[in-house]
């Protein structure tokens, strides 16, 4: 490489660099004899706007740097603002469940900053190997957060089963990784598909490798019957934690899945499109039938992730800009209202030990009449109630499969939309139809109040004025199809 | 006209209201406060009313402005000779809730108003709605606050029921969704509703959104078999809920049959007419005899109106211009008529906090006035000359015989079952000898419940005696309707 495409390379993976520099100064801060949590929380946020900053200045130059490994254009930077904003309202939720668990302690944080760092290199990477590394930083700090409640059972049975499945399905991952490179002799992405699309698709090593490939990436996405991790890791990982896999661990994996699918990799479109719709509806149906039966808010939630990730590849499926928009302004959305219903969730959390039971929720209306309405716009929302976010982010990827002539996919889609709702239902039922058997006592801190206004205008206003979003996400997908 | 944008007011008004209850201190501050504000609605919606033109066919007041341009939504407002009425029943239901909850809502009054507030704004929005998705949207949120009212102020299972309702009706939902989402593609990419209707469909498009849209309003209608919610919802509801869906929630059944599927589909609804009739006449007259069957008030209340409804449906499909007008008719009749019995019944229940009906007798002597009254929209009901039920009824049924002869049969048979279960209730509960539950405080109506029942009974005589003024308005827009029927009637 030259010097001035080193300096390029440099400059522009600068977010990342700055991501990198803070874990490693939050790390080095907390091994001061005292460290402020308050201080490690607000240098980690500031690291993070000033990331989101340089990232927004880099967008008018859109550039694949590092010899076309790392490519810093619209649809990564939209990603890396859905990637910032989940990391910095986890790390905003964090505070206080930390001091809740008597668990403060900075690796938490430079972690957190790692896992930010990994994810943002899986969505700028254009080499099956950057994507590789991304992902393993991303996923290795996320197995030691899982963990973090160390005298917890199940915080450190979460942590060892996250490990060896996740170690499982990077193997799977790699094996079709190193497949596509003996085929190809490259791992580029654009290398890659120049170098298949002249062989069509009927050689069975690329349909073996593409099938490697997509069940590691459909593993990271907690697709059925890949997501049995999802609902143990889910109710054993901190509540912070939970709801950063939920928001940023999933927006990464699918900026992967849609990168290689959808925008670099489309010679592999007809070896995985009909099996993709089979897996979504079967993801669709088991996350929205498991979650009625469970007791646990926080594996009820992980049912409900497994459910909304079936409707996310519905935009997979549907395809063309509308599809990748759709997935785009979907996860968007997803995090504002999951995150929110997460900091509910933290709120009212009472000790981990105690476990996250649904019934926590009865009678909150009477006592945080505030919290609980709060609270019933992120379940509407997640439930597709308009005129919230996760309305129009349903309706909008409804909208991208019937374009596609997909009308048998969108009833599919709706009907269990509709299952989906009744366990929504069931926290407002205890809410608002319940009397909780002593009062909760919840203060909330002003954190927490940062969090919950963020995103709960962020809930509403994706859903009643969702046009400056959509156009965000439109001009997104747009750039990235080229 | 003026510039005013006076249908927003009309929305936005409720809206802006539910908003700043929860700011109020005392519990009859914010009786007070939602009172004025429905009773300024209903206000303006009669102004609305009176300076609406009743020559045009188009539609009046209109709005629009930009919300989501790439897809092109907008917030496109304007009401027409027939949405105008349900304006008006709306707002009339809405205060008329308020005064009815006045003391039977003793808990937690602050987010029962609101709720009340918010489910006025969404439901008027419905009605004047000239957008797919402002329509879609409103339709559906609507389903929040009527969840709460049943489930947090109902009956003993309550949360059964809220459970039923929201499901069933967004199961309905989100099927016309996606057909609205076909509508939108085949149409040129516009969710405006006039735009829709002036576009024209292929045939097999037009069924199966036909079919999607069936489910969704043959729920709210509801008509048979997808009715089954609706008596859970209506006894376990508490008076205002009743109120309101009987009034105004399932209207919107009907409402969204007359504003999509006939103009919009027209070649679909002209060739699944036979399997509308048949439906409407199966609820005509099973509905009848499940009302036959009930012992508890609001149960029989509420498959009357499984029964009535079915008229509605019966009327529109037909394809007649006079059975179009008696549905329409009907749909407003019913809204007033039904409205007004699930008061009384909430009036009867506050004193004696008892719905069996063989518990009754000889209401008529014990509080004079609250019996005579419940007898007049008993009466109506009944589809007697002279009240505004007949007008609708006969319309319908002169209409449906020059289309279908067994269907009028049906419909005939329907009201004769009507007319036996009501003169049931009529005779146990109203006369005889006096016979009230344990326990009961006979006190006859106070001056707030007549407040409640005078208005009602106003449009009970009004539409009865003298017709014309309704009809008058409704007929420009009614006849505008058969021609978006017309063409494709010819092309059969």
């Amino acid at each position: 490489m030259e010097m001035t495409s080193v300096t390029a390379s440099v400059l522009a993976s600068g977010p990342e660099i700055i991501i990198i520099l803070a874990a490693c100064t939050v790390l080095m801060l907390s091994l001061l004899p005292h460290p402020n949590r308050r201080l490690l929380a607000g240098l980690s946020l500031l690291m993070i706007a000033l990331a989101a900053g340089m990232s927004y200045g880099l967008v008018g130059t859109p550039q694949t740097v590092y010899s076309g490994m790392f490519a810093v254009d619209r649809f990564s930077t939209y990603f890396k603002m859905v990637l910032y904003l989940g990391t910095a309202l986890t790390v905003l939720m964090s505070g206080g469940y930390l001091a809740t668990e008597k668990a403060v302690k900075g690796e938490y944080y430079a972690l957190l900053l790692c896992a930010l760092a990994g994810a943002m290199i899986m969505v700028s990477g254009t080499d099956l190997v950057i994507i590789y590394v991304g992902l393993e930083l991303q996923a290795l700090s996320v197995y030691v957060l899982v963990g973090f409640l160390k005298t917890h059972g199940r915080s450190n049975e979460a942590a060892l089963k996250y490990v060896i499945l996740g170690a499982f399905s990077s193997g799977l991952l790699l094996f079709g990784l190193s497949l596509f490179y003996g085929l190809a002799g490259t791992t580029q992405l654009q290398a890659l598909q120049a170098a298949l699309a002249p062989g069509g698709t009927s050689s069975p090593l690329l349909v073996l490798a593409t099938l490697f490939l997509v069940i590691g990436l459909f593993f990271k996405i907690g697709a059925v019957p890949f997501h049995m991790w999802v609902p143990d890791i889910y109710e054993g990982a901190p509540s912070p934690i939970t709801g950063f896999m939920a928001a940023v661990g999933k927006a990464a994996a699918f900026a992967v899945v849609l990168r290689i699918l959808m925008l670099d990799l489309v010679v592999l479109d007809p070896i995985w499109r009909s099996s993709v719709a089979v897996v979504a509806v079967l993801t669709m149906a088991t996350g929205s039938l498991a979650a009625l039966v469970q007791d646990n808010i926080k594996r009820m939630l992980a049912y409900s992730a497994v459910a909304h990730a079936g409707f996310l590849m519905l935009g997979l499926i549907a395809g063309g800009t509308g599809g990748l928009a759709s997935v785009m302004l979907y996860l968007l959305i997803y995090t504002f209202m999951t995150l929110g219903l997460f900091a509910v969730v933290i709120l009212l959390n009472k000790g981990a030990e105690l476990g996250e039971p649904i019934s926590a929720f009865a009678g909150l209306a009477r006592s945080h009449a505030g919290l609980a309405a709060m609270a019933l716009v992120f379940l509407f929302s997640l439930a597709g109630i308009p005129p919230t976010g996760g309305f129009f982010a349903k309706f909008y990827v409804l909208m991208a499969l019937i374009e596609a002539g997909n009308a048998a996919l969108a009833v599919i889609a709706v009907l269990f939309s509709a299952v989906a709702a009744w366990f929504y239902l069931r926290i407002i039922m205890l809410m608002y139809m319940q009397e909780a058997a002593e009062p909760a006592k919840i203060r909330i801190s002003p954190a927490m109040q940062l969090v919950l206004l963020i995103t709960l205008a962020g809930t509403l206003l994706t859903g009643v004025l969702p046009a400056w979003f959509l156009g965000a996400a439109q001009a997104a997908a747009a750039a990235g199809l080229g | 006209m003026s510039g005013l944008p006076v249908l927003s007011i009309l929305i936005l008004l409720p809206a802006a209201g539910a908003v700043a209850v929860p700011f109020l201190r005392s519990r009859d501050t914010v009786r007070w406060f939602t009172l004025l504000v429905l009773l300024a609605d209903f206000l303006l919606a009669v102004w609305i009313l009176a300076v609406f033109d009743p020559s045009a066919a188009a539609m009046q007041f209109r709005e629009t402005r930009i919300w989501v341009p790439a897809l092109n939504m907008g917030y496109r407002l304007g009401i027409d000779g027939i949405s105008v009425w349900f304006v008006l029943l709306t707002t009339l239901l809405g205060w008329i809730c308020v005064l009815a909850s006045w003391r039977a809502i003793a808990e937690r009054v602050k987010e029962f108003m609101t709720c009340l507030l918010a489910i006025q704004a969404m439901m008027v929005g419905v009605f004047c709605a000239l957008d797919l998705v402002l329509f879609y949207v409103l339709w559906e949120v609507m389903l929040v606050p009527m969840y709460l009212i049943i489930g947090i102020w109902g009956g003993g299972s309550r949360v059964y029921a809220a459970f039923k309702f929201f499901l069933y009706t967004l199961a309905g939902s989100l099927l016309f969704l996606v057909g609205l989402l076909a509508l939108y593609f085949a149409g040129g990419r516009t969710f405006d509703m006039l735009a829709l209707m002036a576009a024209e469909y292929p045939f097999r498009l037009q069924v199966w959104v036909f079919l999607a849209f069936l489910v969704a309003f043959a729920v709210k209608v509801p008509m048979v078999p997808v009715h089954t919610w609706l008596p859970d919802a209506h006894v376990q509801a508490p008076t205002a809920g009743s109120i309101i869906l009987a009034g105004v929630l399932l209207k919107m059944g009907a409402y969204g049959f007359l504003r999509f599927s006939l103009p919009m589909l027209p070649d679909a609804s002209q060739n699944l007419a036979p399997l509308m009739i048949t439906l409407s006449a199966a609820a005509i007259v099973y509905g009848g005899l499940l009302a036959l069957a009930q012992s508890d008030i609001k149960k029989l209340i509420a498959y009357s109106s499984v029964s009535h409804m079915g008229f509605v449906t019966l009327g529109l499909f037909t394809f007649e211009v006079n059975s179009m007008s008696g549905a329409v008719i009907q749909m407003f009749n019913h809204g007033i008529t039904t409205g007004a019995l699930f008061l009384f019944v909430g009036l009867i229940y506050e004193r004696t906090h008892s719905r069996e009906i063989a518990a009754y007798g000889g209401m008529i002597k014990a509080v004079p006035l609250l019996g005579v009254l419940f007898a007049a929209f008993l009466l109506a009901s009944m589809a007697v000359p002279g009240t505004n039920g007949f007008i609708g009824e006969i319309l319908v049924l002169a209409g449906t015989f020059g289309v279908s002869g067994w269907a009028g049969t049906a419909g005939v048979l329907g009201a004769l079952i009507g007319a036996a279960y009501l003169l049931g209730l009529y005779r146990q509960v109203l006369l005889g000898p006096v016979k009230v539950p344990e326990g009961s405080v006979m006190q006859d109506l106070r001056r707030r419940e007549l407040a409640c029942a005078a208005p009602l009974l106003l449009f009970v005589f009004w539409f009865g005696l003298y017709p014309k003024p309704f009809l008058t308005i409704l007929e420009p827009s009614l006849d505008h309707l058969m021609t978006q029927l017309a063409p494709a009637g010819a092309a059969q």
